[in-house]
């Protein structure tokens, strides 16, 4: 649990805005993600928080511009790397899971399909084995008749079913050291949202994964997480352990933040 | 089983199109033509003589009678005489056909084949000069008229470099033509084992197909560039570009298929266009196909023959339609739900 598996170190980066200037948006973003554990990092819409996860992978929006600061991943510099190396990273250490799963996967294509095709990716093989894998994969996720399902395509899945299927795919088909969930629960009933965490914790700690759940539902960070990190207007406001984030906050933005969540649930 | 019952369904709508498509021309031949029988006779006729023509051209029954005769005749694909050629309408657009179809299959493939590469590679180095370049030389191929587009082709090629022959048909003047057997130039003479004739059709095929490929690679490549451009910011090439996929399995693989589909309507479009018979461009280069067939018949007012031809391009928009919603349910699941 001591080791540091990425270090995001001073990261700063701006958008070009229409008008062809430099509209700064993340200012000097440093966190630590640990080793095993799963680290929250919650903030607003706007947040900049998805923003830093996509950067992790190299998959920023083209009109995002780095301007500072390193992303260490095992001590290397992902900043630097090259399209090449960067893509041998991509599914094999370090996967993601998006928000929208059923605009996340292809809507051409059955999911059995392209679950096997990142498996030939990762792993190679046949296309009969790579499905036979896909196959296994749903079933690990709790998906109903896997082999009738890797038939269908994603506009015949719900919305939980989907993300379920996202997840098989980031976490099983590829086995990464590091999960990034972008919002893995948003947009889904409730009931299904915590059947969805319960798979993620459930997969993380049998993997050992390192796991960054990026979320505004601080319900489900305190339930789940280990460590926090605070996100507020582009900066890290915050950082702490689960417990002495929702225990003891000193900043007033987490503050804020808390007694919003709680207002929530206690209307509820 | 339930994609077989969808195609099934689908085809079966054709014909109630076609019954509108048939009925929609006879009534306005009706309106605009109303009395052919001024086209037969000379002007001195007698009404007596007038009347007979009438009766023989079946013109003297009340409207619908006429059109259960005309429907009927239809049926038996009789499509009247031409009284330019003195055959059938149908054996002549029969015989035509061949001729524009070759010309249309080789100019329209090579469009697609040159058209979509095209538009991967604008949409894949956007805002960069290969960009720029394929949507200068495609914006001309969509301003220029095709027609002078061929001229320029043969001043440059005939006239100026004299590599490849004028424009005087199928095959050069004097050559005669090979047996028939399918009807296309390129096939019958391989079949009648003449290499030599074959080459000499390639030749003669070549400026108009290429005239007819550049003016329907530059929408096909103008479409398949900007789908392209939408599905590479679509959330499922973001998932892809995640899991580790390289560039060209994004581009080709996960990409393309899904910016086929609005190349796939405009491919339809186009070959409705071109199969009815590209009239300007057959005539530029004097070839005998459908095209020309219909421009004589507006030329010489041969009723019969332009109906004919009518009907025809009417019914291949209707067929070129039915294979575009077809291969949509082949690429697109959505539809199929």
């Amino acid at each position: 649990m001591s080791g540091v598996l990425l270090e995001v170190e001073s990261y700063s980066g701006a958008f070009w805005s229409p008008t062809n200037e430099l509209v700064p948006v993340l200012h000097q973003v440093s966190y630590r993600l640990k080793a095993g554990a799963m680290t929250a990092v919650v903030g607003e819409t706007g947040s900049g928080k998805s923003l830093v996860a996509l950067s992790i992978l190299g998959i920023q929006p083209p009109a995002f511009v780095h301007t500072g600061g390193r992303i260490l991943y095992r001590g290397t510099d992902l900043i630097g790397l090259d399209e090449k190396e960067m893509r041998s990273l991509r599914g094999a250490e370090i996967s993601m899971v998006f928000q929208d799963a059923r605009a996340a996967l292809n809507p051409v294509f059955t999911v059995g399909r392209q679950l096997a095709d990142v498996y030939q990716l990762q792993h190679g093989g046949g296309r009969s084995a790579a499905m036979k894998q896909a196959i296994e994969a749903l079933r690990r996720v709790s998906i109903p008749e896997p082999e009738r399902r890797a038939r269908q395509y994603p506009h015949e899945f719900s919305g939980g079913m989907a993300q379920r299927a996202m997840i098989a795919m980031a976490a099983l088909t590829c086995r990464p050291s590091l999960l990034i969930l972008d919002e893995p629960t948003t947009g889904l009933d409730v009931t299904i949202q915590s059947d969805i965490m319960e798979l993620i914790v459930e997969l993380s700690r049998q993997r050992g994964l390192t796991t960054c759940l990026i979320t505004h539902d601080l319900g489900v960070v305190a339930e789940t997480c280990d460590e926090v990190v605070v996100m507020n207007a582009g900066r890290v406001v915050e950082t702490g352990t689960t417990e002495a984030i929702f225990t003891a906050a000193v900043d007033p933005y987490t503050r804020r933040l808390l007694a919003a969540s709680q207002l929530v649930e206690a209307a509820a | 089983m339930q994609l077989g019952r969808m195609i099934l369904r689908r085809m079966l709508w054709v014909f109630p199109v076609a019954f509108g498509v048939v009925t929609l021309t006879f009534f306005m031949a009706r309106v605009f033509n109303g009395d052919p029988t001024e086209l037969y006779v000379p002007p001195e006729a007698t009404d007596a003589l007038r009347a007979q023509i009438r009766a023989r051209l079946g013109l003297a029954d009340p409207i619908p009678i006429q059109y259960i005769n005309y429907l009927w005749d239809l049926l038996r694909f009789d499509l009247g005489i031409s009284f330019t050629t003195g055959q059938s309408v149908a054996s002549d657009l029969w015989d035509r056909l061949p001729a524009t179809l070759e010309l249309g299959l080789v100019g329209l493939s090579l469009g697609i084949a040159v058209g979509i590469p095209l538009g991967v590679m604008a949409a894949v180095y956007r805002e960069r000069w290969p960009d720029f370049l394929v949507r200068g030389v495609t914006l001309g191929g969509m301003a220029l008229p095709q027609f002078w587009v061929g001229l320029v082709l043969i001043s440059i090629f005939f006239v100026s470099l004299r590599i490849l022959p004028g424009p005087v048909g199928r095959l050069p003047i004097g050559v005669p033509l090979p047996i028939k057997i399918t009807g296309f130039l390129l096939i019958d003479t391989l079949l009648a084992g003449d290499p030599a004739l074959w080459w000499q059709a390639v030749r003669q095929l070549a400026l108009p197909a290429l005239t007819l490929g550049f003016s329907t690679a530059s929408p096909i490549a103008r479409v398949t560039r900007s789908a392209m451009v939408e599905a590479m910011q679509s959330d499922y090439i973001r998932t892809a570009i995640a899991m580790g996929h390289g560039r060209r399995v994004v581009w080709f693989r996960y990409s393309l298929r899904n910016a086929l589909l609005p190349v796939v309507t405009l491919i339809g479009g186009v070959a409705g266009h071109i199969f009815a018979g590209a009239v300007l461009l057959e005539s530029i280069f004097a070839w005998p196909g459908l095209g020309q067939y219909a421009l004589q018949s507006i030329e010489r007012s041969d009723f019969a023959a332009l109906q004919g031809f009518v009907i025809y391009a009417s019914l291949l928009y209707v067929l070129a339609f039915l294979l575009v919603d077809l291969l949509y349910m082949f690429i697109d699941p959505r539809i199929r739900a």
